[in-house]
């Protein structure tokens, strides 16, 4: 589904991520953890097009994508979430989700000047369509409210089902339950879940809530200072003796 | 359940609008318009078509412009260029009609070049252009000789003795003075039903596609080409129909009067429009409406009160601006909505 090779990128000399080599078969739930600073939101910046990496290549499902613009790389099947949650906010819950209908549903502006036929056939499904995302998130009462308003559990649900209104091959969460009490983070693993069963996903997400990482990602990959440390099951990731080591520091005594 | 309601606030204001027309044809019909206030009626269309547009850009697209009286501008001369060429030679409502859509094009081009900068800066920077284009367009046609004879067009900076003109040529563009004996064409009905064109274009274009667009481009820029916007096209749809509906603003308005010159167009224009714009509430379109009305028609009725009148203008200005925005007001009309909303529930329940 998504192959990464050797993707680098530098600020001013420090090189964020580098030689970054990642795998992700269809419908799979990885993992990217690290530190702090690490790189994980920049791999994610890299993928979705809002950086150029310096060197390697990102492709998906077999087409280049490296280096295009991230309303392209959308189109062609990647869509995200944000670590500081990017809605639309002065907007209804319902039309976040209609924006993210975006290409799904075209007509041109004349027709949405002159409300033609195709206008309303097409807001027709829209409306249709985006409620019944807001469902699966159990949203669909809040639909009217302004996306700013809402709670922040549910603005970091309404990102991801705006994310799927843009129907992906892949999904990238940054820091889905980052903020979220532990509730809240049970409740989002469910609906991760379902989504990927629902709509059979394939997820690429960063986390630092290991419980989270622990019950939902298959595979994993560990940056730190911008490199590879380790890759592999989760499992036998989260017992490596350097990864607890990266996470929790080296015992000085 | 929200089809209904924006649907419900676009009815009301269109028959807000054609409320006050009817009003003020029968007051003008039954002789109880003064001379004074029924020479403010066609600019007062002007200034609510302008008003509506800019909000397009500052409200809805989220930019702030100081240059929307460069369009009308541009707008104006084009539709009085286009008028006294095919003047006699088209029927005058065809000619007038086809001036409105010229200074439309002409505008909307202008405004499509501006959208190109517009697309790198943001803020202050924008502002900074915007004001800076209105002023050179403003100052460019100033300076600007055209002249038309037997064998063509001809064009000076100098004056119109440089133009050459034969014995039958006739000065379109006279510099500082700009154009003259523009045959006429605008009158209330005319900026009604433009400003009902101009109203029906802006609120459809908000609750479509292409507005949820403008719009998720305004409140986060990264997020809306996350889902795929195409943010440089969206932009730029939105400054360029803004600008023809500006176009439209000044093509009406240079068919209201026989001469009119650049140098009327200037910054305070632009700001006056922006006054009424942010006045009326920033993304709202009937508050546009409103306030541009109001605004505009208020300094012109407290004439009488010869120098107070800048006075109450001014106390009225604030008086607008706590009623929208200060957090009391804000409350007491919040509390006001909840009464009658309730009252209306109980009646409903009854």
């Amino acid at each position: 589904m998504l192959e990464i090779k050797n993707l680098s990128i530098s600020f001013g000399g420090i090189k964020a991520v580098d030689n970054l080599n990642m795998k992700i078969e269809k419908g799979a739930l990885y993992g990217l953890i690290g530190p702090n600073g690490a790189g994980k939101t920049t791999a994610f910046n890299m993928i979705t097009g809002i950086y150029k990496p310096d060197e390697g290549s990102i492709v998906l499902d077999g087409k280049n994508i490296t280096g295009k613009h991230t309303a392209e790389i959308n189109r062609a099947g990647i869509a995200r979430t944000f670590q500081n949650i990017r809605l639309f906010n002065n907007m209804t819950v319902l039309d976040n989700v209609k924006t993210g209908l975006h290409n799904a549903y075209t007509y041109g502006t004349l027709s949405g000047i002159f409300k033609t036929p195709a206008y309303r056939k097409a807001e027709k499904s829209m409306n249709e369509d985006a409620l019944k995302l807001l469902q699966v998130f159990k949203m669909e009462d809040r639909a009217e409210l302004k996306a700013g308003s809402l709670s922040y559990g549910d603005q970091r649900k309404l990102e991801i089902a705006r994310a799927m209104a843009t129907g992906p091959k892949l999904l990238l969460l940054d820091e889905p339950a980052a903020g979220m009490n532990p509730n809240e983070t049970n409740e989002l693993m469910d609906t991760i879940a379902f989504v990927r069963k629902e709509f059979d996903m394939t997820i690429l997400l960063i986390e630092h809530d290991m419980k989270l990482v622990n019950g939902i990602c298959e595979k994993l990959t560990v940056l730190n200072f911008g490199q590879v440390l380790m890759q592999g099951e989760t499992k036998e990731v989260l017992k490596n003796p350097e990864v607890i080591k990266a996470y929790l520091g080296e015992d000085d005594v | 359940m929200k089809i209904n309601k924006t649907a419900k606030n676009n009815l009301i204001t269109y028959l807000m609008v054609t409320g006050a027309f009817l009003l003020v044809e029968i007051l003008s019909l039954t002789g109880n318009l003064t001379y004074h206030f029924g020479g403010l009626l066609v600019p007062i269309c002007v200034y609510v078509i302008a008003a509506v547009s800019l909000n397009l850009v500052v409200g809805i697209s989220g930019e702030l412009s100081l240059g929307h009286a460069g369009f009308m501008c541009i707008g104006a001369y084009a539709g009085a260029f286009f008028s006294k060429l095919t003047d006699g030679a088209l029927p005058d409502i065809w000619r007038f009609i086809l001036a409105l859509i010229v200074g439309a094009l002409v505008a909307g081009i202008f405004g499509m070049l501006i959208s190109i900068p517009v697309l790198r800066l943001k803020g202050d920077y924008l502002a900074i252009v915007t004001l800076a284009f209105g002023e050179i367009i403003k100052n460019v046609l100033n300076v600007i000789y055209i002249g038309k004879d037997s064998r063509g067009f001809h064009f000076s900076l100098k004056g119109t003795m440089a133009l050459g003109l034969e014995e039958d040529g006739m000065v379109i563009v006279n510099g500082p003075q700009g154009i003259s004996r523009i045959p006429g064409g605008s009158s209330l009905v005319a900026g009604f039903i433009l400003i009902l064109i101009t109203l029906f274009i802006v609120l459809n274009i908000i609750n479509s596609r292409t507005g949820r667009a403008i719009m998720a481009i305004r409140d986060n820029r990264i997020a809306a080409e996350s889902v795929g916007i195409n943010v440089s096209k969206y932009k730029m749809l939105a400054f360029s129909i803004s600008a023809a509906l500006a176009g439209v603003a000044g093509s009406l308005y240079a068919h209201n009067i026989a001469i009119f010159s650049a140098t009327k167009f200037d910054y305070n224009m632009s700001i006056l429009i922006l006054v009424f714009v942010v006045l009326g509430g920033i993304g709202n379109i009937r508050g546009s409406v409103i306030a541009a009305v109001i605004l505009y028609a208020l300094p012109e009725m407290l004439r009488g009160l010869s120098d107070y009148r800048m006075l109450i203008y001014a106390v009225l200005l604030i008086a607008i601006m706590l009623f929208n925005q200060a957090p009391a007001a804000i409350n007491f009309r919040t509390k006001i909505k909840a009464k009658l909303s309730m009252k209306k529930n109980e009646r409903g329940s009854e």
